[in-house]
Parts: structure tokens; C-alpha cells; sequence
């Protein structure tokens, strides 16, 4: 695999996020659920954003979703996207709620529109790290 | 107990916006606008006992630089509406006796694009203290500056509610009209139309690059006393009739619930039923501006017009200050700079008193009694 020059995950609190992202390099998508108020949530933290209580689980979801709101990149800040504008960097609502960044892959941009239903695309990086992308579905 | 009419704005001063100053640091340009709206509202260095200022500088360290012996100090820290939060903060401080004279100042000096190297060079950085954004957001490569989280409000503004490109181009050619007439803006004498707006690259579309700002040096200060005080001061008293905020729903944009709707849903209201105003009692507005988008989406949650709706109403309204509905008189951080150090929120302070005390000269409005200002 060539090697790859853009940014990779850094992670703030590993033991809290690593499910998340072995579950990728898997092509699962996990995403953190309250087991009291049964609502999903994003980003992960210590506690349900909703009850602030600390019993939730990591939870299989559909992977699919619509997208939110999108930009197309021009001018990124990180010199190593430079090669692929305008690429569309993008708010994706997945069917089960929460929202997340991601890209929206495998479709000219041109045809990005808001609110298209999309499909979870892993992309296997490198050899440690998949990223969670979104395609047309 | 309300705070209506408790404190006011009695003297005020900037230095000019430019894009470096070479051979000034940080507190040179902060003591020049200290001394300057100090003697501006007809007081000495003496006098001030209290002192507010950005996050990035404790405010101690400041006072022991410019040489004030402060009762009462912070620091605030609500990112761009830090500037008018200060406002909030004194008029809190003067009504509660902690202090009779504080001092508001923000500004900084910085080398020409340093916000844009310093951008890149965070992006690259391979430490630094992993967050939020470096696992959840960088990989998916953000834009420069917050061009990116803004482009991320606007499409979805426009999907929604059908606002234009046009619409947006508007208020940047209004800004940038009211900034041509501001000797102290980065854009003195460079007016642009909506098609220049509009013909301008995307950095990242559908943000156009002059839809944004362009970070600038600069200070500018403001000094706070109760009303009583300020009557036997020499300039007229601004009067802070109401506040509303900091509000906030999210630290970042993309956590929002409604992505097209601002906190001032929350601030506006609170700000006018202090002052037992009407929205429609507002007869000009600074607002915060670091894109169009914002300004618009601010405008529409404080209820100049019902939310969606701003875009006809850029279109059908003259908002310079020669127009029925005066926006951004000075020409706001669009058309005449974002003051580094967090000033470019607190430009909108020092205008809407400029304004109100009837000094604004050559961009004096017509009716400038009522202003309300988001920072």
C-alpha cells in the first residue's frame, strides 16, 4: 500500500474509542447507544449526553443514512488532501439518528446533493486504520 | 433585580485594522487604545478599577503590563462573542459595586497570514494534544480556516429555505459598501458589487472567498461605568438596556440540532424583554459576522424576519448606513477586518456606540438611538 500522507485518527481517549474503530476495520459500524434512554448518540464520551448516565454500549447500526449538509473542498487545511479537490466534506445523519463527518465517496461531485440517501463505505487506509466514509446508495 | 439602564458605555477607541503593524507588538497596540478610550470618556488611568479582556492573555498579566490596579478582573472566553460577553460582564460588575470604571479591551498584532500558516501548520502538526476534532473531524479533511463548518450551514440554509447565492453575495456587498466609508477598516475606499462577490473563488464551495474575513491587527477598548457615573461624564451615555447570553447549544457546528439555527434564538429574546423592547424597536444592528451565513442566520433567529426569510429580505433592503435597515455600519469584520485577539467580535461594541453617541460622522445613521448587537 502506498503510503498514505493524509491525517489518521488521533484519539483522545483510546479506551473509550477503540470499539469503534477495530468494529471498522471489521466493516462494522458501531455507534454508542444509552442503555437507559435507548438513544443512540455521537460523538462518544463518558456519559449519555441526554441522562448523563454511564451505561451505555456500543450498538450495531444499519449503516445507512442521508446526507445532511455538505462543502466541496477547494482549499483544505491539511496540504496532503490538495490532490483530491474538490472532494466533498460532509455531515451525514445515519438512519438511526446521530450525525457524523465523514466524505462522501464514489460519486462525482457534481451529483452531491442534500438530503441523497447514502450507504457506509469502509476505506482500509492502511493496515491499522479504516475510516468510515459514505457512498450514494 | 433587572439591569436595565444600570450601566453604560461612556468612551471608546480603536486603532486603524491593518494587516500587520511591523513594528508593534500585542501591548503596544492594546496601551495605545487604553489610554485612548480612557481620555475618550474624560477619565484617568487612575480611575479604572476594573479590567476585562480575551481568553489567550490573564487578565492579570495584562493589568501589571498596562499598569491597573484592577478590583475586579477576567478574562472571557465564548470564542468570537467574547467582545460583547465583556459587555455583559461589566455591566454585571459596575451594578454590583465590584468595580466603577472597567475597562474592555481586545486586539492583538500578528504577521501578515499568520492565521492561515498557523491553520496548516496545526493541520500538519503530527503531536499536540489529541481532541475531538483530530479524531473525528481531521481525517476527513476540514477546510482552512472555519471556511468549512460555515459552507456546512450555508448549503444546508439554502436547501431549506431557498436562499440564494445572490442573496448571500448582498450582504457582503453591503458590508463591504459601510466598510469603504470606515478610515479605520482594512477596506477604506474598496467597495465590492454582488457579481465581484460572486466571481470570487470558492475556497470551498459554496463559501466564496469574499463572503469570509480577512484577519487583521488591531485593538479596540471601550470603558463601562453605572448610569449615575456615566451622567457626569462628558460623553453621552450609551445606555446597555438589556443582554441575553453568552448562550450557546454546542461547541461545535455539527453537533447542532438545527444546523441553520443560532444561539441568539436563545439571547435575543432575553436582551429585549430586559430592555422591554419590541423587535421592532431595533433601529440598527451590529451583528457577528465571520461569514454571511452567520450574520443572515443570526438575524433571522433574533426575528428581524421569520426564520428562512433573510434572503429576501438582503435582496429587497438597503442595509448600509444609508439604507432603512443599517447593518454593520462600519462595514463589521466582512468589510473592515477580524481584529486578531478576538476583536474582530468587539468591533461591533465600539460601532453601536460610535453609533449611538451620534459619532459616526461621515457613516452616521439616520436613526441610531436603538442598536442591537450580537456579539
Amino acid at each position: 500500500m502506498a503510503e498514505y500522507a493524509k491525517p489518521l485518527p488521533r484519539q483522545e481517549e483510546p479506551e473509550l474509542t477503540q470499539p469503534f474503530w477495530d468494529a471498522a476495520k471489521r466493516h462494522e459500524l458501531l455507534m454508542p447507544r444509552c442503555s437507559f434512554c435507548n438513544k443512540f448518540f455521537w460523538y462518544p464520551r463518558a456519559a449519555c449526553p441526554d441522562c448523563l448516565r454511564e451505561s451505555w454500549e456500543w450498538t450495531p447500526v444499519s449503516g445507512r443514512a442521508r446526507l445532511h449538509t455538505f462543502t466541496l473542498v477547494y482549499q483544505a487545511a491539511h496540504p496532503a488532501f490538495q490532490d483530491d479537490v474538490p472532494y466533498a466534506f460532509a455531515v451525514v445523519q445515519l438512519e438511526e439518528g446521530p450525525r457524523m463527518m465523514s466524505n462522501v465517496v464514489d460519486c462525482d461531485v457534481a451529483n452531491v446533493k442534500v438530503d441523497m440517501p447514502l450507504m457506509v463505505k469502509f476505506d482500509d487506509v492502511t493496515d491499522d486504520w479504516t475510516l468510515v466514509k459514505f457512498r450514494p446508495a | 433585580m433587572s439591569l436595565r439602564g444600570k450601566a453604560a458605555i461612556v468612551g471608546f477607541y480603536e486603532t486603524p485594522s491593518r494587516k500587520e503593524f511591523p513594528d508593534r507588538s500585542t501591548n503596544s497596540l492594546l496601551a495605545e487604545v487604553a489610554r485612548g478610550a480612557i481620555r475618550d470618556a474624560g477619565l484617568r488611568k487612575e480611575d479604572i478599577d476594573g479590567l476585562i479582556n480575551a481568553e489567550g492573555t490573564n487578565s492579570l498579566t495584562l493589568a501589571e503590563v498596562l499598569g491597573i490596579r484592577p478590583r475586579y478582573n477576567t478574562s472571557v472566553t465564548s470564542h468570537g462573542a467574547s467582545g460583547a460577553t465583556s459587555i455583559v460582564v461589566a455591566a454585571q460588575a459596575v451594578s454590583a459595586g465590584l468595580a466603577n470604571y472597567v475597562l474592555c479591551i481586545f486586539g492583538g498584532s500578528q504577521p501578515r497570514s499568520s492565521s492561515r500558516l498557523r491553520a496548516v501548520s496545526q493541520a500538519e502538526r503530527p503531536s499536540g494534544p489529541a481532541s475531538r476534532a483530530t479524531e473525528w473531524e481531521v481525517p476527513y479533511g476540514p477546510v482552512i480556516a472555519m471556511n468549512g463548518w460555515y459552507g456546512l450551514i450555508k448549503q444546508r440554509h439554502m436547501f431549506e429555505y431557498g436562499t440564494t447565492m445572490e442573496q448571500f453575495a448582498k450582504c457582503a456587498a453591503d458590508e463591504r459598501f459601510n466598510g469603504a466609508a470606515n478610515p479605520n477598516g482594512i477596506w477604506y475606499e474598496q467597495p465590492v458589487t454582488v457579481q465581484d462577490v460572486l466571481d470570487s473563488r470558492f475556497t470551498n464551495d459554496p463559501i466564496h472567498l469574499l463572503e469570509g474575513v480577512m484577519p487583521v491587527s488591531g485593538a479596540h477598548a471601550v470603558i463601562v461605568t453605572t448610569a449615575e457615573r456615566a451622567r457626569a461624564l462628558p460623553n453621552p451615555p450609551a445606555y446597555i438596556l438589556g443582554m441575553g447570553g453568552p448562550a450557546t447549544n454546542h461547541d461545535v457546528i455539527w453537533q447542532e440540532d438545527d444546523i441553520t439555527v443560532t444561539p441568539v434564538t436563545m439571547s435575543a429574546p432575553n436582551a429585549l424583554q430586559m430592555a422591554e423592547m419590541n423587535i421592532r424597536d431595533v433601529q440598527f444592528a451590529q451583528f457577528y459576522d465571520c461569514y454571511t451565513v452567520l450574520v443572515m442566520a443570526c438575524l433571522e433567529d433574533a426575528g428581524i424576519v421569520p426564520k428562512g426569510e433573510i434572503g429576501p429580505f438582503y435582496e429587497s433592503t438597503d442595509t448600509t448606513f444609508k439604507g432603512e435597515f443599517p447593518i454593520n455600519t462600519d462595514g463589521g469584520q466582512i468589510g473592515a477586518g477580524q481584529t486578531a485577539g478576538l476583536g474582530g467580535g468587539f468591533r461591533h461594541v465600539v460601532e453601536a456606540t460610535r453609533q449611538v453617541m451620534g459619532r459616526a460622522e461621515n457613516r452616521q445613521v439616520e436613526k441610531s438611538d436603538v442598536c442591537l448587537v450580537n456579539g
